[in-house]
């Protein structure tokens, strides 16, 4: 029913504490009968697949009840669109509980055209709180701080099963997950039908030079940590399938790679752009993870390739209770046999101590390594970030001095406060912007930024304020592109704001003349 | 309008007839006071004009010498060219609407008021004027407050529902602490509740003023031992939370009594686990609904969400003006 399932996102939504969700989600999945438990946990885990209902659906129905600024300021505020909706919709009648089957079923068996009254009937005969919840469920992405995973480890500790089981299973899965739960109550486990399982991937933990002086450098190998996509990459008897670190199913945006993958196993490693023997900057990418369908100019000018990793299965064997060096072995040895234009090997980087690796990382050959990833020679592969195994180290990040210019209110729980920051450095005697940035700061910060923002307002762009340029903040950033779609003809990945440098004056920012020099050459 | 008879100054709301200001943001020669929030009254003014209990509050917290002279709103008081008056504005104890009257047209100034009976105070009422000067600070069409006894109910089931566990309820300490006790009295809820020490000296004030707050206790350790909290209900300001004054409750369920509490990221914000929508504000529906029903010629908006009700004012072809008062906060801690 929607009212216990707008229950269900109400305590969700309101506990912070991991146990205590997987309680709420157990306990619901212990009252709820199927299908209505399985579409819950499919509304969770993003697997309902109602792709209908869209942002500017929902915008279009609210807009026909309510002025349209009006509910671009609520937005603004509440800074999500379901909830808006949710709280703004007027004159609603509350009516009976409603099942979920019923609500799915009306939103997927719709015509599109039928769709928005339909929804808008329903949000007329719902209380707020369902009205919600019924929004959610329609859009996928409930957004109550519950990840697929948690989600699935709910399941599997409702059933005293291990998450890693249930995740080899899941996509052979479909909602409402009928067989799933009557494992979890004791039944027979659900043979696979699935071709190409997504296996749980191995993940590291952050470490910095003084972490590691208690490490043995015997002990480990390292490689340069690539910044493009973690992927894993399955064919399993024809059937081949590329997934995200999360298990998204990303196949159909890379056909090009796909077709490479002339094996049957399991490669963990680094999706790229790459041409030759030159990795694209991660905006190349970009490019290509935006395009659900590659046309083939974009797949010839972004070529996508795999650098291998990780080995977990090979020709019907499973590796992954190997250790690292017998499945660098393996890996090795199954690269040769693929073709080098889409699949390449991750080099092992040669180092007797910390401080040769400390020197490699301090200069990378390529501007599309982040810095050093580290792991155990005698490792298995573990799913999930299990400490001790895996490490990675990455580059500091480049630092600017800039000055704050525009500020904006943030959404959500910042929109009290001015949040996002657009800041610019000198150039010729001029500042010119050359980023935005809405983390980073604490939140005493925060507050402090707020206040400057309040005091020094000198213009105002509807929900955006100019300010007198007295500001100085430091500005951390991942890497620095050329763009020509910015005035300042540079492009910040990741800037956030690191520092407030209110003891240095505005004149002694940093020019555009030192920022260009970070550029990668 | 010619004869404008309220400015905005950088000190506040300035009238020119009578030289004196309303809730000023710095000190000033002569002041007239809506309520006793921090951000309306300050200390350090000249002379002081409010309601007898706004005039106490403010002793309270500022200590009696919070300005040169004082003088009790009663009735139509004349100053220079103009003539004010003081009416129930249904915020917190003592909280009064200011009507200015002089040559030009008639002024009713809110300050902060709500429309829902708040057993804690007198109930707002209506007051004609040419301009309106309203509050703003849940202006915006999400905000439809639920019935305060509804989200009271809420906290009494979940004592029922963790009965070994003490319930800390953030309110802040003028008006709201008040409100919760005396929503909770109502609901039936006759057992002690246990009070942080910021809220002493105003419930003690509310208790004076005849405002049946019934068994308050000190919510301090040399009470008893921890265990003796499970099951009660705790009031305190919410900056307490991060206190470690907290950490002698046992399991506590985080609950905050706001208006804000309507969106969830606000509450989850501040990491609360219960979120009580209590309000000591006019919601939406109650500030449209008070401007159709006064009918001002022209609608002035103080401080809060001013985008929205502008906008509402123009769809309804009214005139409406924001002040841009800098200081006002949105709920002051």
């Amino acid at each position: 029913m929607i009212g216990a399932f707008a229950d269900l996102l109400e305590r969700l939504a309101f506990t912070p504490q991991r146990l205590r969700k997987l309680d709420h989600l157990r306990q619901y999945f212990a009252a709820q009968p199927d299908p209505e438990r399985g579409l819950a946990l499919a509304a969770l885990t993003g697997d309902l697949g109602l792709r209908a209902v869209t942002p500017s659906l929902l915008r279009g129905l609210a807009s026909d009840r309510l002025d349209p600024e009006l509910f671009a300021i609520s937005y603004d505020f509440v800074g999500d669109l379901a909830e808006t909706i949710a709280l703004a919709w007027p004159d609603a009648v509350p009516g009976p509980d409603v099942a979920l089957s019923d609500l799915v079923a009306e939103l997927r068996d719709t015509p599109k055209a039928g769709l928005p009254q339909a929804i808008a009937a329903r949000l007329d005969a719902l209380g707020p709180s369902q009205r919600y919840a019924y929004l959610k469920l329609a859009t996928g992405g409930l957004r109550v701080g519950v990840s697929a995973r948690l989600a699935r480890q709910a399941v599997a500790d409702f059933g005293g099963l291990a998450l890693a089981e249930v995740e080899e299973l899941w996509h052979g899965l479909t909602p409402p997950y009928a067989e799933l739960f009557a494992w979890a109550e004791g039944g027979a486990k659900p043979v696979s039908a699935a071709r190409a399982p997504f296996r749980p991937v191995m993940l590291s933990t952050a470490i910095d030079l003084d972490g590691l002086q208690v490490l043995d450098p015997a002990d480990f190998t390292a490689e340069w940590k690539w910044d493009g996509i973690r992927v894993q990459a399955v064919s399993d008897h024809g059937t081949r399938r590329l997934y995200s670190r999360t298990g998204d199913d990303i196949s159909g945006a890379f056909p090009d790679l796909l077709a490479a993958l002339n094996f049957d196993g399991v490669i963990d490693g680094e999706l790229l752009v790459r041409r030759g023997d030159q990795v694209a900057p991660f905006n190349d990418l970009q490019t290509r993870l935006g395009r659900k369908a590659p046309s083939a100019k974009l797949q010839a000018s972004h070529p996508a390739a795999l650098r291998a990793y990780d080995l977990l299965i090979w020709a019907g064997r499973d590796l992954r209770g190997e250790s690292f060096a017998i499945r660098r072995a393996a890996l090795e040895q199954a690269v040769v046999a693929l073709d080098p234009a889409r699949v390449d090997l991750s080099p092992l980087l040669p180092f007797a101590s910390w401080d040769d690796l400390a020197r490699l990382r301090a200069d990378p050959p390529n501007a599309v390594i982040e810095g050093v990833m580290i792991k155990h020679r005698a490792s298995p592969y573990l799913g999930g970030r299990i400490k001790g195994h895996w490490f990675k180290w990455k580059r500091d990040p480049m630092r600017v001095d800039a000055v704050l210019l525009y500020a904006q209110r943030g959404h959500g729980k910042r929109s009290g406060y001015y949040s996002d920051f657009t800041f610019g450095v000198w150039d010729a005697g001029a500042l010119v912007p050359v980023g935005k940035a809405y983390f980073g700061f604490t939140d005493a910060e925060l507050k402090e930024l707020d206040r400057f923002v309040r005091n020094n307002t000198v213009e105002r762009f509807g929900p955006v304020r100019a300010v007198a340029p007295l500001m100085v903040v430091e500005v951390a950033f991942e890497g620095l592109n050329l763009s020509p779609r910015h005035k300042s003809g540079v492009a910040m990945r990741f800037p956030r704001i690191s520092r407030l440098r209110a003891d240095k004056p505005a004149v002694d920012a940093d020019t555009l003349e030192s920022l260009r020099a970070l550029l990668p050459k | 309008m010619t004869d404008t008879p309220l400015i905005t100054r950088p000190e506040g709301l300035y009238c020119p007839a009578g030289d004196f200001y309303i809730d000023p943001l710095r000190p000033v020669a002569r002041a007239l006071i809506t309520h006793g929030h921090a951000d309306h009254a300050r200390a350090g003014h000249g002379a002081v004009l409010a309601t007898a209990q706004t005039l106490d509050i403010m002793a309270l917290r500022y200590g009696a010498a919070f300005c040169q002279s004082r003088q009790v709103a009663e009735g139509q008081m004349r100053i220079g060219d103009a003539t004010v008056s003081f009416h129930p504005a249904g915020h917190v104890l003592g909280s009064a609407q200011i009507k200015v009257e002089s040559a030009g047209p008639s002024v009713v100034v809110t300050g902060d008021y709500a429309r829902t009976p708040n057993p804690a105070c007198a109930p707002w009422e209506p007051v004609p004027c040419d301009i309106f000067v309203t509050e703003a600070t849940f202006a915006l069409p999400v905000f439809r407050h639920p019935d305060p006894a509804q989200e009271i109910g809420k906290l009494l089931a979940s004592v029922a529902a963790f009965p070994d566990r003490a319930h800390l309820v953030g309110a802040y300490a003028l008006g709201k602490a008040q409100r919760v006790i005396m929503l909770l009295r109502q609901a039936g809820y006759d057992a002690p509740i246990y009070i942080h020490g910021a809220l002493q000296k105003l419930c003690d004030y509310h208790l004076s003023q005849s405002v049946p707050l019934g068994d308050l206790r000190p919510a301090t350790v040399a009470c008893g031992k921890k265990g003796d909290f499970a099951g009660a209900i705790i009031v305190a300001p919410p900056s307490a939370f991060a206190a470690t004054w907290a950490q002698r409750f046992p399991d506590p369920v985080i609950c905050f009594a706001s208006g804000w509490m309507m969106v969830r990221a606000r509450a989850r914000q501040r990491g609360v686990e219960l979120p009580l929508i209590i309000s000591d504000h006019v919601d939406w529906p109650e500030l449209t609904a008070t401007i159709t029903e006064l009918n001002p010629a022209e609608t002035w908006v103080t401080h809060g969400r001013e985008d929205a009700i502008l906008r509402w004012c123009a769809l309804q072809g009214r005139v409406a003006k924001p002040l841009r008062l800098v200081g006002y906060e949105d709920e002051p801690e």
